[in-house]
């Protein structure tokens, strides 16, 4: 079944799911959704499984034309998205109709959002994930990002279309993207290679993402971070969010499509709950870290799984209590939906 | 080495287990023997691990295992770990041509460490390599042992397209490029088999804790191994380690 064709890529463009795992002791990076809250909650509207593929879509989105009938949910960064030059509203399930024509602008806030379409996308898994590697050019679409002229087909949707238009994500579960991300870190592995000045400047400061920012990692630009013991460690592992500091001082956080091993020292971890906000800053959004402990870490990733745990239950009641009709008007279908307002 | 390992915080998934500061065969042994305790042992919320030259990262799931849990796990298979039987490290044997257009670079390290061609050959395939760890790219071995009589600096401008499966030389290093890529490294053989291939199992063909040996071979065998490798009945030889040796 084929559901979109491409127009025009956008800047960047991909296909990713939750990333290709169990194979990072031999040197194959994870790659997957850089925003996997996004990611999931993308999933979670069209019903898809959670391990589904979804497009990626960075800074600035595609155009997409409808070849056939399907239900899509975007969300993450604020692209301006319009549905036939309207715009389209984000966090909510949406019916498209083939000759629709699907297009983004600039991201106003946040860097990267996410299409996810009902049924899932119709690649062939690559070492049992459908995530674009684009370095090690495999996964996803021809290993390669999007490009004008290529057809993304859907799977088949695990529930009739009627069941999924609709449905949206409560207000109180998506956060704003003001450009200012306050990130929680976990200091360490290597935090004994900085001086105490280095960590103090490093928790004080405002840094500013750049434009050498990529799915690998977001490289930060601010007052530089005083290292004791120099920048080089032998070569040890590296986990997502884990902030590299190289001799000038300026740190990297680590994303999706980091090296599985590294030899800068790491000055601290980024929460698994937080790093999220790392996936959306985009250049010149600023940056400041504050440091928990290990047990406030845990106590934020075990909100942040709840919330993921209970939010399908939470969709599914808000659009049971709106009304759903098809209406037949000269042979037209429309489709109605009655929402009770509250002033 | 250090008397106890450390335990390093990666943030609140995974932690590394430390054993020393220097690379080191017994300090990667500690390492590859935690990583197979744990494999084995089957314990609920332990997901990946990243074993490299010193430390063995770990990624867990603080919902279903506690850190504090884990910790004195690790602790209790590391004071038992000599009383485990592991497996022992084997030998990879690689086939690689030297020299000519496979080895463009075999001469200068010659020339270099004042050698023939056939003398640093002779010198690459004596040692059995330790792999340390694999990373950087997939499937890229970290080898350990390398003759200093055959070290030579990397290159001042570096290739921009280096074919997968170059041998090659960096400083007091020796590695096999598993996929193409641009490089600095002193190329002086190459092997047909594929280090790395995402659509074959497994996809990387080395792990860690084991030996790499290089044989010299001709160009005939060579291109008849890249035949069979080419419609999947190459079947890489393996040597066990000699015990004592």
């Amino acid at each position: 079944m084929a559901v979109l064709k491409v127009e025009k890529p956008g800047m960047l463009t991909t296909i990713q799911d939750l990333g290709r795992h169990g194979f990072q002791e031999f040197g194959m990076p994870v790659a997957g959704a850089a925003d996997e809250f996004s990611f999931k909650l993308a999933n979670m509207l069209v019903r898809n499984r959670p391990e589904e593929a979804a497009l990626e879509l960075t800074l600035a989105g595609p155009t997409l034309k409808v070849l056939e009938e399907g239900v899509i949910a975007i969300t993450g960064a604020d692209m301006g998205p319009q549905l036939n030059g309207r715009p389209l509203v984000m966090w909510e399930a949406v019916l498209v109709y083939p000759g629709d024509v699907l297009s983004f602008g600039w991201s106003r806030q946040g860097c990267r959002a996410y299409l996810a379409v009902a049924g899932g996308i119709n690649v062939p898994p690559v070492m049992g994930s459908k995530s674009t590697y684009l370095r090690g050019s495999i996964g996803g679409f021809e290993g390669r990002a999007l490009r004008g002229g290529d057809i993304i087909s859907s799977g088949v949707p695990s529930y009739p279309l009627d069941e999924l238009v609709g449905r949206s994500i409560p207000p109180e579960y998506i956060s704003s993207y003001n450009g200012k991300w306050e990130v929680r870190v976990v200091l360490g592995p290597q935090d004994d290679y900085f001086t105490a000045k280095g960590i103090q400047t490093f928790l004080q400061s405002e840094y500013k993402v750049t434009p050498e920012c990529d799915r690998m990692g977001c490289r930060l630009e601010g007052p530089p971070i005083e290292h004791q013991k120099g920048a080089d460690i032998i070569s040890d592992g590296i986990p997502a969010g884990a902030v590299q500091v190289p001799g000038h001082g300026q740190p990297i956080i680590m994303l999706a499509d980091r090296q599985t091993t590294g030899g800068y020292a790491k000055i601290a971890t980024v929460i698994s709950s937080d790093l999220w906000k790392v996936a959306q800053a985009k250049p010149g959004d600023i940056i400041h870290f504050r440091a928990v402990t290990l047990p406030e870490a845990h106590q934020a990733y075990r909100i942040y799984r709840e919330r993921l745990q209970s939010l399908p239950t939470v969709i599914q009641i808000l659009w049971n209590r709106k009304k759903h009709y098809r209406i037949q008007v000269n042979g037209k279908i429309y489709r109605v939906c009655v929402e009770k307002m509250e002033y | 080495m250090y008397d106890r390992p450390r335990f390093l915080p990666a943030g609140d998934r995974a932690i590394v287990v430390e054993f020393g500061n220097e690379i080191n065969p017994e300090i990667n042994r500690r390492v590859r023997n935690l990583y197979l305790a744990l494999q084995r042992s089957g314990i609920g919320g332990i997901g990946e691990m990243i074993p490299t030259y010193r430390s063995l990262l770990i990624y867990y799931d603080p919902m279903q295992l506690p850190l504090n849990q884990l910790i004195d796990y690790i602790q209790e298979v590391e004071a038992d770990m000599e009383r485990l039987k592991l497996p022992h490290p084997k030998i990879y044997v690689i086939p690689v041509i030297y020299g000519g257009e496979y080895g463009p670079d075999l001469e200068d390290v010659a020339r270099y460490n004042q050698l023939t061609p056939g003398e640093v050959i002779q010198i690459h395939t004596a040692t059995d390599y330790l792999i340390y760890m694999l990373g950087f790219a997939p499937g890229f071995p970290y080898l350990g042992g390398m003759s200093l009589r055959i070290a030579t600096p990397r290159l001042k401008t570096p290739r921009t397209h280096i074919p997968a499966g170059s041998v090659g030389i960096a400083d007091k290093q020796t590695g096999i490029y598993p996929i193409d890529s641009p490089g600095g490294w002193r190329i002086i053989g190459r092997t047909p088999v594929k280090l790395y291939d995402p659509y074959r199992e497994p996809p990387v063909l080395l792990s860690a804790g084991n030996y790499v040996r290089f044989v010299s071979i001709t160009a005939e065998d060579y291109h008849k191994i890249k035949a069979a490798v080419e419609q999947n009945t190459y079947t890489l030889q393996e040597l066990p380690v000699e015990l004592g040796g």
